[in-house]
């Protein structure tokens, strides 16, 4: 493959560009920078404007350095930016790296309260002084709100320098704090001591700035941990079982208080104090590891409840020998993978798609699992109902892997719709009534065109009973160590495996005439593929693109790669996983796929995908 | 582990329990165990409770881990669920099925190897947390199955086939349990029937987590002369501290009340306890404690319901679920509806 060298259109320094930058805001964590980033993020989308916000975090709670990014895109390019054009300074430990990191042309915001060491003075940048430690001090009392208040007034600066609706803020500001009149009257001042300052000293706003638009109706910002939860939600799940874990522990932080909030059922009248007795349509348990919060979920699922547990790598490294039991017991049970960098420990706080093969073939002797790859939070949502389904139709687990980029960070994404004729798929599992019409039930032995054998549920009939094992057993459910009967039901394993796959949500393709390259992600390296691909076919090369959303592949994915002369393959992890699981599972020429790999920790950028691609094809 | 079906002839007119079932009834494939095992007289046992009970078969749920000990509920109530599990996680696995659905009876079954040292952190989870179960250890001071390792039950010098002695100090499960506030702890002995069978009536009546330590002897590892697992030590070392009936009917219970304990169970039933030491209450966890610690001897293997507390809620009463089991409720009642999911996200915008 020979192609000509192709540079990408580079971006005039000084012009006035609307609703198209980058932010990055340098904080120490622990000192409610947090809040400020977020209120910055949300009056953006309710100006209309596509928006994202990254949170670049340590694994630690206080003291240490931290990053949030924000980028703006009238297009709707929303993947992390690598390119900053206002870099708000707020400490001085990583001042050097900060200043390194904002574009020629571009500014530093940093508190003037005191002068910034003159090596940290570059001539290619606008440096705006906003003196927020004097202005806090001036006119608020309490140590601690003097720290506080110095991040909304930094936003107030950039409210002005960017042109954002100060109207906006200051209504989020009320709503935030709506039940404490003197943190809404700080925090407002706060506000306008920034914004005013910014006013009177610079130019406002900068050349690259914000305006209204239209482009967030019918959109909503969530972060995909929130969305998973409330799929579990929505589908019925009535166990959850979990070992804190991050990044997933928001997930059944979201779900229990969903569940506070719609699962409590009011009993009786109320008592002689007029208080109302409650009683709760779930039960939550927090394990003592992640081997007991399996063994929970599959405990549960085998007494016919939907039960769920979210964890991270290291916890599913853990599960390995319970997912090996449910697969083989044939057990439903949904497990949610909020992927993070590893291997061993790892990167907590760093985002990454390292746990592919692990849950594809997790456990000893022949295993393979079902797989969801949502791309962002909407997704999120659908496959967490999908899970369930899936788990319950195939009696076996599921495992969504989504990861800290996807599930952490708030991501602007079609309103959730929930359809009301949604029926759950309980898979077959055979009541009384049908019980009584059979000779004898067998566990393993009538099987249906997906090769799923009926189930029973304990403590509805004796008829029903048969004995659960993870010993080798035949199509009886009786314990067998001959070879014959073994086969039987571990070949069948494998051909449901393979029916699955025409139930996995379908690859999402993009094809663009004249490609004859394709490009294969999955996950939360969609945002910035898709940014890519147009620049690249801006600048004249046309790329195919096809997003895997399950495991087993669906048949249109041999079929996309079978099209293309040659394929490359996107995915952040450094051992090109999902090129491997390809290779082995559809029998593609491996020489046909090449691979992109960013696996650092940060989420990834459009850029880093066009120079992976492009590299590639040079001469 | 493999399993041969008994056959079903009835050679005598049998006894019948309140559902009109024999106890041929509540009995479960032919025993694969060596001939003289332990374990088959806690088989044995257990079938005979749940009979007793009259506990309609399919109401039963029952459990295991890995090894000899974990093989045992393929033996016992074919008419209910069976799970035998992974090595050590079987409590967890109960857990999750005991939180599903709160209605069934919950027997699980495990060993030495599985519940004091594999699955040691799972059972002291389920012990705090209460869960409503039975839960025996056959409890035999060494691997059956893998052929004569010494297990975290062995006592120290007790020897294993070929002589050597164990170095390390045991764990031993009823003052494990009662340290983590079961609320209900008992040891009992496969060879004492008559004594064993109140124990697991009584914890299968028990509202909470039952914890019962059954010295069950292995026959072909661990019965030598130097075992301190073995039938002859036990037989001729157990020391039973109390007395007590069992009354299904608490109402009825006859008999006297004079000087005796009694404890009133959630099930309805009542125990009574008489001829009881005089400086311990079996009602007091601290006291049977002190008992215990004091009458720890090597020569002394004590039996008996130790501790029972039917006042602690248990998991589902502490979480507060619905009186129904969650398996229960329909979808509808756990759907919130797309009305309620417009609503949430005005909050998203």
């Amino acid at each position: 493959m020979k192609t000509e060298t192709r540079t990408l259109p580079s971006r005039d320094d000084t012009a006035v560009r609307v609703n198209d930058c980058a932010l990055k805001l340098a904080n120490v964590n622990g000192t409610g920078s947090a809040s400020a980033n977020t209120l910055l993020m949300k009056a953006i989308f309710r100006m209309g404007v596509p928006v994202s916000g990254k949170n670049l975090f340590p694994s630690n709670i206080q003291g240490l350095p931290t990053w949030y990014e924000i980028r703006v895109n009238e297009s709707g390019h929303t993947a992390r930016a690598t390119e900053y054009d206002l870099v708000v300074m707020m400490n001085a430990q990583t001042y050097a790296d900060d200043v390194r990191e904002a574009r020629s042309g571009g500014y530093v915001l940093y508190d003037s309260t005191w002068p910034l060491s003159p090596e940290l003075v570059r001539p290619d940048l606008g440096y705006l002084g906003v003196p927020l430690t004097t202005l806090c001090t001036q006119n608020f009392a309490a140590a601690r709100e003097r720290v506080l208040m110095k991040n909304i007034c930094y936003a107030g600066a950039v409210v002005a320098l960017l042109a954002i609706d100060p109207k906006i803020v200051s209504a989020l500001l009320d709503e935030t704090f709506q039940r404490s009149t003197r943190l809404r009257e700080s925090n407002q001042l706060a506000l306008r001591l920034g914004y005013e300052y910014a006013c009177e000293h610079f130019d406002c706003p900068l050349p690259f700035h914000l305006a209204p638009i239209d482009e967030n109706a019918g959109k909503i910002l969530i972060d995909g941990n929130t969305a998973t939860a409330l799929g579990c939600l929505y589908a019925g799940a009535t166990v959850a079982a979990w070992y804190p874990i991050t990044p997933s522990t928001s997930v059944m932080d979201n779900f229990t208080a969903l569940c506070r909030r719609y699962r409590r059922e009011a009993v009786g009248e109320p008592g002689p104090d007029g208080q109302v007795q409650y009683r709760n349509n779930y039960l939550i348990l927090q394990a003592e590891d992640e081997l007991a919060a399996l063994g929970m979920v599959i405990g549960a699922n085998w007494t016919g409840a939907r039960a769920f547990t979210s964890t991270s790598g290291p916890g599913i490294s853990l599960m390995n020998e319970l997912l090996g039991l449910a697969y083989y017991a044939e057990i439903p049970a949904v497990v949610v993978d909020v992927e993070r960098a590893g291997p061993s420990t790892g990167m907590p706080t760093r985002t990454q798609q390292g746990d592919l093969l692990l849950c594809a073939y997790a456990s000893h002797g022949d295993t393979k699992h079902l797989l969801l790859f949502p791309a962002n939070p909407a997704e999120c949502f659908e496959f967490a109902v999908k899970a369930f389904d899936l788990a319950e139709h195939f009696q076996t687990p599921v495992i969504m892997l989504s990861d800290l980029d996807i599930g952490m960070n708030d991501w602007v994404v079609p309103k959730l719709e929930w359809d009301e004729n949604y029926v759950p798929d309980r898979g077959r599992v055979l009541g009384e009534k049908e019980l009584e019409l059979l000779g004898s039930f067998f566990r393993y032995a009538d099987e249906d065109e997906d090769h799923v054998a009926a189930r029973t549920l304990p403590g509805v009939s004796e008829k029903a009973a048969y004995f659960t094992r993870g010993s080798g057993h035949d199509k009886y459910g009786g314990y067998t160590e001959l070879p014959r009967e073994y086969q039987e039901v571990v070949d069948r394993l494998a051909k449901k495996h393979a029916a699955a796959a025409a139930h996995m949500p379908p690859p999402v393709v993009e094809r663009r005439d004249g490609a004859t390259i394709g490009v294969v992600s999955l996950g939360s390296c969609d945002p910035a593929v898709r940014e890519a691909l147009d620049l690249l076919a801006d600048s004249g090369l046309p790329l195919d693109f096809l997003r895997i959303r399950g495991f087993p592949f669906a048949p249109e994915v041999r079929a996309f790669l079978d099209d293309h002369e040659l394929t490359f393959v996107v995915e952040q992890n450094r051992d090109a996983q999902l090129r491997s699981l390809l290779t082995i599972e559809t029998g593609v020429e491996p020489a046909k796929l090449r691979s992109v790999l960013v696996y650092g920790g940060f989420p990834l950028s459009a850029s880093q995908v066009v120079e992976g691609i492009t590299a590639q094809l040079e001469v | 582990m493999a399993s041969i079906t008994k056959p079903l002839i009835p050679l005598v007119e049998l006894e019948r329990n309140e559902l009109g079932l024999t106890v041929r009834d509540y009995e479960g494939a032919m025993s694969t165990l060596c001939a003289g095992c332990g374990h088959d007289s806690v088989t044995a046992t257990i079938v005979r409770a749940v009979f007793e009970l009259a506990i309609p078969p399919h109401m039963i749920s029952k459990l295991s881990g890995i090894g000899c000990s974990s093989k045992t509920p393929a033996y016992f109530v074919r008419g209910a669920h069976g799970f035998n599990s992974v090595h050590g996680r079987m409590v967890a696995i109960a857990t999750g099925a005991n939180a599903a659905n709160r209605k069934l009876h919950y027997i699980g079954v495990s060993g030495d190897g599985d519940s004091l040292s594999i699955g040691i952190g799972h059972l002291a989870h389920a012990i705090r947390r209460n869960v409503n179960m039975l839960y025996l250890i056959e409890n035999n001071g060494v691997y059956g199955l893998t052929k004569g390792q010494f297990s975290a039950s062995t006592d120290v010098n007790s020897t294993s086939k070929r002589g050597e002695p164990n170095l390390l100090p045991p764990i031993d499960p009823v003052m494990l349990g009662l340290s983590l506030g079961a609320t209900f702890v008992a040891r009992g002995f496969s060879g004492n029937k008559e004594h064993l069978l109140p124990l697991i009536k009584a914890g299968l009546e028990h509202t909470g987590f039952a914890l019962i330590d059954v010295i069950s002897p292995c026959v072909q590892f661990n019965d030598h002369e130097g075992s301190t697992k073995s039938y002859l030590f036990t037989r001729h070392h157990e020391v039973q501290v109390d007395d007590f009936t069992l009354f299904q009917d608490g109402i009825h219970a006859n008999g006297s009340d004079d000087g005796a304990v009694t404890v009133s169970m959630h099930s309805g039933a009542l125990l009574r306890f008489r001829s009881l030491p005089a400086d311990y209450d079996p009602t007091d966890r601290a006291s049977a404690i002190a008992y215990l610690e004091r009458h720890k001897a090597p020569d002394e293997v004590l039996t008996g319901l130790f501790y029972v507390n039917e006042a602690a809620p248990d998991l589902h009463e502490l979480n507060k679920t619905v009186t129904e089991p969650l398996v229960a409720v329909p979808f509808e009642r756990l759907c919130p509806g797309a009305s309620a999911l417009e609503e949430l996200q005005k909050s998203f915008v």
